[in-house]
């Protein structure tokens, strides 16, 4: 160690470090700490002539180690790192000093503390770095295959693009058909584009594409291996029909008996027991729901097996399973609307003529179970006064607290729907804010303005009442004008607050995905990196990293999917710096480290007559678990190894001074 | 400690992924908390072994506190459980030498940076309560 030399660089970031300590007078302290050879500030040192005066120095002063206080680590370590590759020393002799986000943005009240922490930091930081050393990487190849979970918008672009970069990929749907929330509106704001007519023919592209491979009707319910090499467990469950058979005539469905309420009409109006998901499903294959069935629930009629012309029906089917091998995962599972009926105020569930803005896509659907005409639940009506309330359960202390991103929008499309349906009605909006932000959005809003009999009120509703006639009646205080106002609407219609799927939280624990406090997927970077996430090798493509609409939701899956293609494409994964190491002549074989490790990395090996352990480097992940049990210390880990951490806590502990 | 207030030192263990993560989120959010903490890097909180608290405690820190990712959420599958497991019997040993409350095992994940502030604030208000450890000075005193 007696040649460590070292040089440490202290960043401005402008006002972020510079306005609250001085950069200067830290750079001067650094510059007698052991081993510094040169210690210097400047404005930004991640700019091209910051990397450069550490490129220069490092030939200049003949530099081995290198100290960067400035951001955190996870901003620009790579950054730095690059400076010292360029510089011809290994990247891991760079240690970062995080001042900024543990330091200036924190402590700015108190100056002199501040500036104090970072004097602590950078000399731990030069204790520690006299024990880096240089380490090299391994490279594994990637398996040029792509997991989609999720079939809805989202889903179909992203497996669409992988496909047509040539990449193969399985796409994975719970549902029996893919299309998601998007086959379930009616039509799309600004445009008021037909929703299924711009959607089904991409959904015939992902049934046709010889590259993609579509399992409906099935989960994921496993995955275990890494980045470039994952092993996914899929569960196909049992739908009662054999599809390789199925030619999907619907003969079956149309003589069926039984009766169930319809999902995709979000429980408007019935479906029979055995059904399609909706009349353009693809694939276009019919499951048998055992709760409503017949046959299951009473042992009696087999319609459908008798009038199947190809012997399709099923009814000893049992769920199966198939192992998926591929490099990266695509995550689209989309979003569920907030459950209504939470908010007790708005009688959703209790009165008929409450209903969801989903809902009312089905009603306005032409495929619906009114086949197109908004009509009232509870007598079959039309109704001539409409409530729309926004943000029901959004930006919200007690539900939801962000904001749904489409609600507004889809308001002024549902205002269309109605006074297209019911030419004389009035319809009243109740909004917080109307946020139309997105293209085409506040030229769609000043024309719905511009509508007769349709009333933008700026305020929310109090409890809602049910009158005799089912109308609806309740008080909202209109906070434009100061008047608290008497409402009595035929119908009225939530604008709903999204949250994750259900099924989102097992899943995110499979995939060892963090979220955010909504428990929506948490990106690798809010900004520059929306669509990765910090496992690496998984994607995020659509509202499962927050609310979208769909516009968004196709751009983030696009680039979702390119993320992935560059990443299966590139065609090797590196192993990760962190790798534990074995120090052979101290390890006496006894395992702790193989048991506790959660990778199967290690194993232990005869060698020279005895038992040593041994790391397999692709398999390794770098936790240090090992290097925490070993009893001798034989086992270490990577730039995290017992004597740099020990000689970091030390510094801090004691102080610098 | 040349001014009246007792101001603790102490050190934090942070993985990578869920509590570090965290503690910068603190710091874009701009949420303040006490400048008493020294956060050190690691990888998982499964890293963090005894001698690596002990040393702290013997060097100078008046308290540790160790951060990880919630239960089933650790980056590495199972870290974190070590860590629990390993603390648990940490536990023990520093309770026989009377350090027991100097030692705390928390979660922070990559979006409580609120959290962090809290836990932060109530931990070094905790050690200040407890006053000086001065473990250094007596060992080096002997």
């Amino acid at each position: 160690m007696s040649d460590v030399r070292i040089g440490v660089y202290v960043c401005h970031c402008g006002k972020n470090i510079g306005g609250v300590i001085n950069p200067a007078k830290v750079a001067e302290f650094a510059s007698r700490l052991p081993n510094v050879v040169v210690s210097r500030d400047y404005m930004y040192m991640c700019s091209s002539p910051g990397q450069a005066l550490i490129e220069d120095d490092i030939k200049k002063y003949n530099l081995n180690r290198v100290i960067v206080a400035a951001c955190s680590p996870r901003m620009h370590e790579p950054t730095f790192q690059a400076v010292l590759k360029r510089a011809g020393l290994n990247p891991w002799l760079l240690q970062m000093v995080n001042i900024r986000e543990h330091v200036t943005w924190v402590h700015e009240d108190t100056p002199d503390k501040a500036e104090e922490k970072a004097e602590e930091l950078i000399a731990a930081a030069v204790a520690r770095a006299a024990h880096l050393y240089e380490i090299t990487t391994e490279k594994a190849p990637v398996v040029k295959s792509a997991l989609v979970i999720g079939g809805g918008i989202a889903g179909i672009r992203a497996a669409l693009d992988l496909a047509n970069a040539g990449i193969k990929v399985y796409l994975v749907e719970k549902k029996q058909s893919i299309g998601g929330k998007m086959a379930q509106l009616d039509k799309t704001f600004p445009t008021l584009d037909c929703s299924k007519c711009i959607l089904t023919p991409l959904m015939v592209d992902v049934a046709r594409h010889p590259n993609i491979e579509i399992y409906a009707y099935s989960e994921v319910v496993d995955v275990s291996g890494s980045a470039g090499d994952f092993k996914v467990k899929v569960k196909l469950k049992p739908t009662y029909v054999d599809w390789s058979k199925c030619t999907g005539c619907g003969l079956c469905v149309e003589k069926c008996p039984g009766r169930a309420p319809s999902e995709f009409n979000e429980g408007l109006g019935f479906r029979k027991a055995i059904y399609f998901e909706f009349a353009q499903a693809v694939p276009r294959k019919p499951v048998i729901d055992p709760r409503y069935c017949l046959w299951f629930t009473k042992g009696i009629c087999r319609v459908c097996s008798k009038v199947c012309p190809v012997g399709a029906i099923d009814y000893e089917q049992k769920e199966r399973y198939v192992e998926l091998n591929v490099g990266a995962i695509v995550v689209a599972i989309g979003y569920e609307i907030y459950d209504m009926s939470k908010m007790v105020e708005y009688g959703y569930g209790k009165f008929k003529n409450v209903i969801t803005g989903l809902q009312l896509e089905r009603l306005s659907d032409a495929d619906g179970p009114t086949k197109g005409k908004i009509l009232r639940l509870s007598d079959g009506k039309e109704p001539k006064t409409v409530a729309i309330v926004l943000c029901a359960g959004s930006r919200d202390e007690k539900h939801v607290k962000y904001c749904c991103r489409f609600g507004c929008a889809a308001a002024l499309k549902h205002v269309y729907y109605i006074k297209h349906s019911v030419p004389d009605s009035k319809v009243l909006i109740f909004y917080t804010d109307v946020r139309a932000f997105g293209k085409g959005f506040e030229e769609f809003y000043q024309k719905v303005r511009s509508w007769d009999d349709v009333y933008f009120i700026r305020g929310r509703p109090a409890e809602i009442f049910e009158d005799k006639d089912g109308s609806l009646v309740f008080d909202v205080y209109d906070s434009n004008t100061g008047q608290l106002i008497n409402v009595k609407a035929d119908l009225v219609v939530l604008e709903s607050a999204v949250v994750p799927p259900k099924d989102w939280e097992p899943l995110r624990r499979l995939l060892k995905v963090s979220c955010d406090p909504g428990g929506f997927a948490l990106e690798l970077h809010p900004k520059l990196r929306p669509f990765e996430t910090t496992a690496d090798g998984i994607f995020l493509a659509g509202t499962i990293q927050g609310p979208k609409d769909i516009p968004d939701t196709v751009a983030h899956a696009a680039a979702a999917a390119a993320a992935a293609i560059g990443f299966l494409l590139k065609g090797y994964v590196e192993s990760v710096p962190y790798l534990a190491t074995v120090n052979e002549d101290l390890c006496s074989g006894c395992g702790l480290c193989a048991s506790v490790c959660p990778y199967d990395a290690i194993t232990i090996e005869e060698k020279e007559g005895r038992r040593v352990a041994k790391v397999n480097m692709i398999r390794c992940k770098g936790c240090g678990a090992c290097a925490a049990t070993c009893p001798s210390g034989a086992m270490q880990q990577n730039y995290f190894t017992d004597t740099q951490i020990l000689s970091e806590v030390s510094t801090l502990a004691g102080g610098a001074k | 400690m040349s001014e009246g207030r007792f101001e603790p030192r102490v050190v934090v263990f942070a993985c990578n992924w869920c509590s570090y993560a965290g503690i910068d989120l603190a710091g874009t959010s701009r949420i303040k908390y006490p400048h008493n903490v020294r956060i050190v890097k690691v990888m998982c909180s499964g890293r963090v072994n005894p001698e690596m608290v002990l040393k702290a405690l013997a060097d100078g820190a008046d308290g540790v506190l160790i951060t990880g990712c919630h239960p089933g959420d650790c980056h590495y599958i199972s870290g974190n459980y070590k860590t629990m497991r390993r603390y648990f019997l940490l536990k023990k040993l520093l309770k026989q030498l009377g350090l027991e409350e100097r030692v705390r095992l928390e979660w922070i994940s990559a979006s409580e940076g609120e959290r962090w502030a809290r836990v932060a604030t109530d931990f070094v208000e905790h050690i200040r309560r407890l006053g000086p450890l001065r473990l250094k000075e007596v060992m080096s005193s002997e």
